[in-house]
């Protein structure tokens, strides 16, 4: 086992330099260049101003003393200064906006693989039913839903007709004017408070599965989920921290609803398929017939004895997920205006901010590599009949 | 299993090759392959129309299938005149119009029209007096006898590029998955045939594949090069070729590779590439044909988005159609121009869930373990 986390890990880090690479050199061909691109509109600046913009930048080195430059940083932290942002360095950029993505989207990735999950299992256990054709019909309808498309209809819907939510952004500038505290301060406390009640929530429901007698199970779960819930409310309305930017993180939750809402509608329909195939394969075990002969409740068959082994698949998907988080911002963050490093990777790309872009590529890569690292991992803890062989 | 309920049914049906063994008639050994490719296919046609999901997805995919074609008949019978239908350089000349009065300060601007907006718009002549009427041309018009889509705001015919916009979903998907099959197949195959470096060569280039986020390398790629329709279904094709479906298909080419029928041609005498062709790839081509028909969705998508976001470059398509509406301003508007968003819209979703649901149907044919007992 660790002979194999090591060699997956120097793999790893072998594979990244490579994708870094590639990132690299494929953003670094891309015609024009960003500082062209910024003179091209004033003609009243004279060429050897542009000279000097190139030799601060770097720009005016050879490609490969550039690259080696580039990595030499990298390792040492240093992901250069972004052009467009001059001088602000990338880092900088990639901190401020990475919880923004993360935030929103784990909220939609908890709520759509939780709802996705429970829908499936239903669905399996039920199955053949006349509803099962409905809603796989349904489901794969709003799988396949042109994502730009539908959030649009539901901007359209909630946000002009019933004009219940905000159209866009992340936060209601004027309320924001005279803020003691600068947005991602609230976003990092939003996201702490909110991980703790959900992992004390979690956690309680998890103890509760475990406990023999049915009451005391009852009691933990609902004492647990009242506790954490009850938690959460506490902190923003009787701390004094919390108090104070109880209104700012209300509004940037308020802002949060519609894109949560339409992340939700159109993936957990994929998690719904997913359990339904896992399950569906569970349940022709011999322990579940087994389970079946011994007399068991169905709920008991159903919950501890099949959804557990069919939440494998769900789980590893669920890791992977988390890890193409920003690649899925694209399209979302685009059309909610929201500014996270969805929209940092399209716009950098398409001003030419090659270190902003790579930066923002690079972020993806190492979550996506630690993603698909856990995955491997996970599997094997998860399930003990997968067994890690030499050829791994 | 319902399945062998039902076998016997089958023996007595009027199927000439069914009651009797095959090899009875001893032509050649083509036309044994296609009686057995023929009663695989109706075994699987069988299996696949109980599963009412895929065929109902089927159904969708011949009504696209139809509307794709129906341009080349509307234009070879006259019906559609090709200066007014052409999805591109089409152009309604006759638009209907609608009564507007010119005012001082606009109170409805549906029928009222002011000094500045005449001065700005050139199909107003410049001459008008506070409290003239005039006829204004409406284009995007909405749906009417001539234009059973409306048209949008270029004047061009709505129904006519959705049709065209169908065509072209259907060639981008179809290309990206015959490419990322062919890819994923053979790579797959190789990998867990030979094993060893060649694999961890092969599997590692999929990971890297896997780890370049998809719609950002494409807007990329989009940036750097003049990003053709056939490009991007190459493009597709590549990246889910050699990336995710090979490893799926590895895993079940492994699987292949321990039977014992896959042994009795090494001693035999097969060579790796005759193994790999005639022995391995046919086992894992169900499987893959199910990938397929999600490669097929996944680039309908991408191409949407793509042409949505105006990376792309095209003639017609369903997200270019989204992208005039938008960039014209009408994307929000949904009640007033519903045809210029909805249509689109949901084509794109109808069709790729099309694909969806008979990849579904697929998936009971190919892991017998789904079937219902």
């Amino acid at each position: 086992m660790v002979r194999y986390v090591t060699r997956r890990l120097i793999q790893m880090v072998f594979l990244f330099l490579v994708f870094l690479t590639v990132t690299w050199f494929l953003l670094y061909i891309l015609p024009g260049d960003s500082v062209a691109l910024k003179y091209a509109g004033n003609p009243n600046i004279p060429p050897e101003a542009r000279e000097v913009a190139l030799e601060r930048l770097g720009l005016d080195k050879p490609v490969l003393i550039q690259f080696r430059d580039y990595m030499f940083n990298f390792f040492q932290g240093d992901l250069g200064v972004s052009f467009n942002q001059y001088p602000r360095p990338v880092v900088d950029i990639i901190a401020e906006r990475l919880p923004r993505t993360l935030v929103l989207f784990l909220a939609a990735l908890v709520t759509y693989y939780w709802a996705g999950f429970l829908a499936g299992k239903y669905l399996a256990w039920r199955r053949g039913n006349r509803g099962e054709m409905l809603v796989t019909i349904g489901g794969v309808g709003l799988y396949s839903m042109f994502l730009p498309w539908f959030a649009f209809m539901m901007i359209w819907l909630f946000s002009v007709l019933l004009d219940w939510l905000p159209l866009s952004k992340f936060l209601d500038p004027e309320q924001w004017r005279d803020a003691p505290f600068r947005a991602n301060q609230v976003f990092m406390r939003l996201f702490w408070v909110t991980l703790i009640a959900s992992v004390a929530l979690f956690a309680s429901g998890f103890i509760a599965r475990q406990t023999r007698s049915r009451r005391l199970g009852r009691t933990l779960r609902w004492g647990g989920g009242a506790l954490a819930v009850g938690g959460f409310f506490f902190y923003w309305y009787g701390v004094d921290s919390g108090q104070v930017m109880r209104v700012y993180a209300g509004d940037i939750g308020f802002h949060m609803i519609l894109p949560v809402l339409v992340l939700t509608l159109i993936n957990f329909a994929g998690v719904m398929l997913l359990t339904r195939s896992s399950m569906l394969e569970t349940l022709r075990e011999d322990y579940i017939l087994t389970a079946r002969a011994k007399g068991l409740p169905e709920r008991v068959v159903r919950d501890r004895h099949a959804a557990r082994t069919a939440l494998l698949p769900v789980a590893t998907s669920l890791v992977l997920a988390v890890a193409t988080v920003i690649d899925g911002g694209v399209i979302t963050e685009a059309v909610f205006s929201w500014p996270g490093m969805g929209e940092i990777l399209v716009s950098s790309v398409l001003s030419e901010d090659i270190p902003l872009a790579v930066g923002a590529f690079s972020f993806i890569g190492i979550l996506a590599l630690i993603g698909h690292f856990v995955v491997d991992i996970l599997y094997g803890v998860l399930d003990p009949r997968i067994r890690v062989t030499e050829h791994g | 299993m319902a399945d062998q309920r039902s076998l016997p049914e089958e023996t007595h049906t009027a199927d000439p090759f069914g009651s009797q063994p095959i090899l009875h008639e001893v032509d050649s050994w083509w036309k044994i392959r296609l009686t057995l490719m023929r009663r695989s296919l109706r075994e699987n046609w069988r299996i696949f129309r109980r599963s009412k999901v895929g065929v109902f997805g089927l159904v969708i995919i011949a009504f696209w299938a139809i509307m794709a074609v129906m341009p080349t008949v509307f234009f070879a019978t006259g019906f559609w005149n090709p200066a007014v239908y052409d999805p591109v350089t089409g152009l309604e000349l006759n638009p209907p119009t609608r009564t507007m009065t010119m005012v001082e300060r606009i109170t409805d601007p549906n029928t009222e029209i002011d000094r500045r907006a005449v001065l700005l718009d050139g199909r107003i002549p410049d001459t008008l007096q506070i409290g003239d009427t005039f006829e204004l041309p409406r284009q995007p018009a909405p749906p009417d006898g001539r234009h059973w889509l409306g048209t949008d705001p270029l004047g061009r015919d709505v129904l006519s590029q959705l049709m065209h916009g169908a065509r072209a979903s259907f060639f981008l998907g179809i290309l990206a998955a015959v490419v990322t099959v062919v890819i994923g197949t053979t790579v797959g195959s190789m990998a867990a045939y030979f094993g060893g470096i060649v694999d961890a060569f092969l599997m590692r280039l999929a990971d890297l594949l896997i780890l370049i986020p998809g719609l950002a390398i494409l807007i990329v790629i989009g940036a750097v090069f003049t990003f053709q329709l056939w490009h991007l279904a190459v493009v597709i094709g590549i990246l889910s070729g050699f990336g995710g479906t090979a490893i799926v298909l590895k895993s079940q080419a492994l699987a292949v590779k321990v039977k014992p029928f896959i042994d009795a041609a090494r001693v035999a005498g097969g060579s790796a590439r005759h193994i790999i062709f005639y022995h391995l790839i046919p086992n894992v081509m169900p499987l893959s044909v199910l990938y397929m028909m999600f490669t097929v969705t996944a680039a309908i998508q991408s191409e949407a988005v793509l042409s949505f976001l105006g990376v792309l470059n095209t003639d017609t398509s369903w997200g270019l159609m989204m992208n005039l509406a938008r960039t014209q301003g009408y994307l929000l508007q949904v009640v007033d121009f519903w045809w210029l968003t909805i249509p689109a819209g949901l084509s794109v979703t109808l069709l790729s869930a099309a694909f969806f649901l008979v990849g579904r149907g697929m998936d009971e044919i190919v892991n017998p373990r789904l079937r219902r007992r």
